[in-house]
């Protein structure tokens, strides 16, 4: 029972999230348009799933694993853990937390395999590349970048060293990295970038982000714990071009090594 | 025939909750040495998700990747520029105002600020700042899509403008105010949620595939981007004019 009125609370939600789009395309088609929608009904199913399937999603990700990930990203933080004793800690000691930072790492990592837009960007991706950039290659170069980031973030957190900083030497590599990568990826790079932070990788990151701040002496929770967000769509950027530069050098190397054969 | 695909797309959906579960049991069990609890409600949940994952991609292939696709080619066929660059704008802007994640940054941004004395913090005041925090974002995500959809008109290419807006981004966060600074950086991710993407996505393909000349993966890519770019800028300008 309790859980139908959560299931329909998160339904109405998701509706209310579509109402707008469903405004905007209603309008543009009567007003500006003027002609019917192509194939009206398997687009109304097909909206039907979106709104069922994100709101299912929704509530088992809150049913089951939000909050089991709360409390273990509370607990991993968590001074008696680190340190061991129940002893008053000073200073932050960066190299106690290395369980920190591989959980960061790992649920990064893990939230964005199963991050639904970035799914649906690497599905239009694949269908437009003609099947050269594969999906799962394209998710994991981008979970990493996203796990490195995370894993970054809580490490900048840990040591309290100005956020700004890290933007400022990620964006410079960025730039430098543009100039360098095939044309053909920047676009889809970028893209990345923005896709990562939804549903998924959010709430639990954000948690982490909360609790890490609010248990390290020195730290302000609502000055520190935002940027993780920051560092989980700027990462993604630096591996996805870093990919595509890779497999180019590669690529160049064969054809090099193909044709010394032939000078000889 | 039908149980089989069912099974498949399953299957698909299942691998990729798949990477979670071996974290939360690795830590759960190896590293914090503590037994997983109340193990039929997660399972149950992890059933919920992994249906409702598959009932998502499903319908993305169904309704939102060919209406996207649909609207982009009409309004290329109908040749108004205004008309094309008003859905642009009409889409960012009203899919971001309601974001329930925008709307709980912003507030939270307003108690830090109240709380740090750059505002007044009377309720009234916090309120009439997170408001104005939440129209400044969902402003520059109408705009971000305008340009994007600009750009894959007139061929522009991407990493100029994207690069542009980079170095804009460096240059105001050192001159603006420390405290939006983390928010700001924020704005930019909690702005494209999980059912404007594709939509967002598929109007670029479809518009850079009904336009000669234009490559779907070169120029249909990049809307995205600008959505997460632009909002920084903007809250960033925001920050500056408020505080100072």
């Amino acid at each position: 029972m309790e859980f139908i009125y959560d299931f329909s609370k998160i339904l109405l939600a998701t509706c209310k999230d579509v109402l707008p789009i469903i405004i905007l395309i209603t309008a543009f088609q009567i007003l500006v348009l003027r002609q019917p929608i192509p194939h009206l009904r398997r687009v109304v199913v097909g909206g039907v799933y979106v709104v069922i399937g994100l709101a299912l999603f929704l509530a088992g990700l809150e049913k089951a694993l939000f909050p089991l990930g709360k409390i273990m990203a509370a607990q991993l933080s968590d001074p008696a853990f680190i340190y061991g004793t129940g002893e008053v800690v000073v200073h932050a000691d960066w190299k106690a937390y290395g369980w920190v930072y591989l959980f960061a790492a790992m649920i990064g990592f893990a939230t964005t395999i199963a991050e639904p837009s970035l799914i649906a960007v690497a599905y239009k991706a694949r269908e437009v590349s003609a099947g050269t950039i594969k999906q799962w290659g394209l998710r994991i170069t981008v979970a990493v970048g996203v796990s490195f980031g995370i894993s970054l973030g809580t490490f900048r957190i840990v040591t309290g060293t100005p956020l700004y900083l890290y933007i400022l030497v990620g964006y410079m590599i960025v730039i430098v990295q543009t100039l360098f990568a095939p044309k053909s990826i920047i676009a889809l790079a970028y893209d990345s970038g923005g896709v990562t932070t939804s549903t998924v990788t959010v709430p639990l990151v954000a948690a982490l982000g909360l609790g890490l701040s609010a248990t390290i002496p020195g730290r302000n929770p609502a000055l520190d714990g935002f940027g993780l967000i920051a560092f989980a769509s700027l990462c993604p950027i630096i591996t996805v071009m870093g990919y595509a530069q890779f497999m180019q050098w590669l690529t160049n190397r064969s054809t090099k090594n193909m044709e010394k054969p032939n000078a000889l | 025939m039908i149980i089989s695909i069912i099974l498949k797309k399953l299957k698909s959906a299942f691998t990729d909750l798949l990477p979670i579960i071996l974290v939360i049991a690795f830590f759960q069990i190896i590293v914090l040495k503590q037994p997983l609890p109340q193990m039929g409600e997660v399972l149950f949940g992890a059933l919920l998700v992994v249906a409702g994952l598959t009932l998502f991609i499903q319908g993305l292939e169904m309704g939102l990747f060919p209406i996207g696709e649909a609207m982009a080619q009409a309004l290329a066929r109908k040749g108004s520029l205004f008309w094309l660059l008003s859905f642009a704008f009409a889409l960012g802007f009203s899919t971001t105002v309601a974001e329930p994640a925008l709307i709980a940054v912003a507030s939270e941004a307003a108690k830090i600020a109240g709380q740090e004395g750059l505002i007044d913090s009377s309720p009234d005041s916090l309120k009439q700042y997170a408001f104005g925090l939440r129209m400044s974002v969902a402003f520059s995500v109408g705009l971000a899509i305008l340009i994007g959809v600009m750009r894959i008109i007139r061929g522009w290419p991407v990493h100029y403008l994207i690069t542009g807006g980079y170095v804009i981004v460096m240059l105001m966060t050192i001159i603006a105010p420390k405290e939006i600074i983390g928010i700001a950086y924020d704005a930019g991710g909690v702005t494209t949620s999980t059912i404007t993407v594709p939509l967002v996505a598929a109007l670029g393909v479809g518009l850079a595939s009904s336009i000669r000349g234009r490559s779907p993966l070169v120029d249909g890519f990049g809307l995205i981007a600008f959505a997460s770019l632009l909002p920084m800028i903007f809250v960033m300008g925001y920050g500056l004019i408020i505080f100072g």
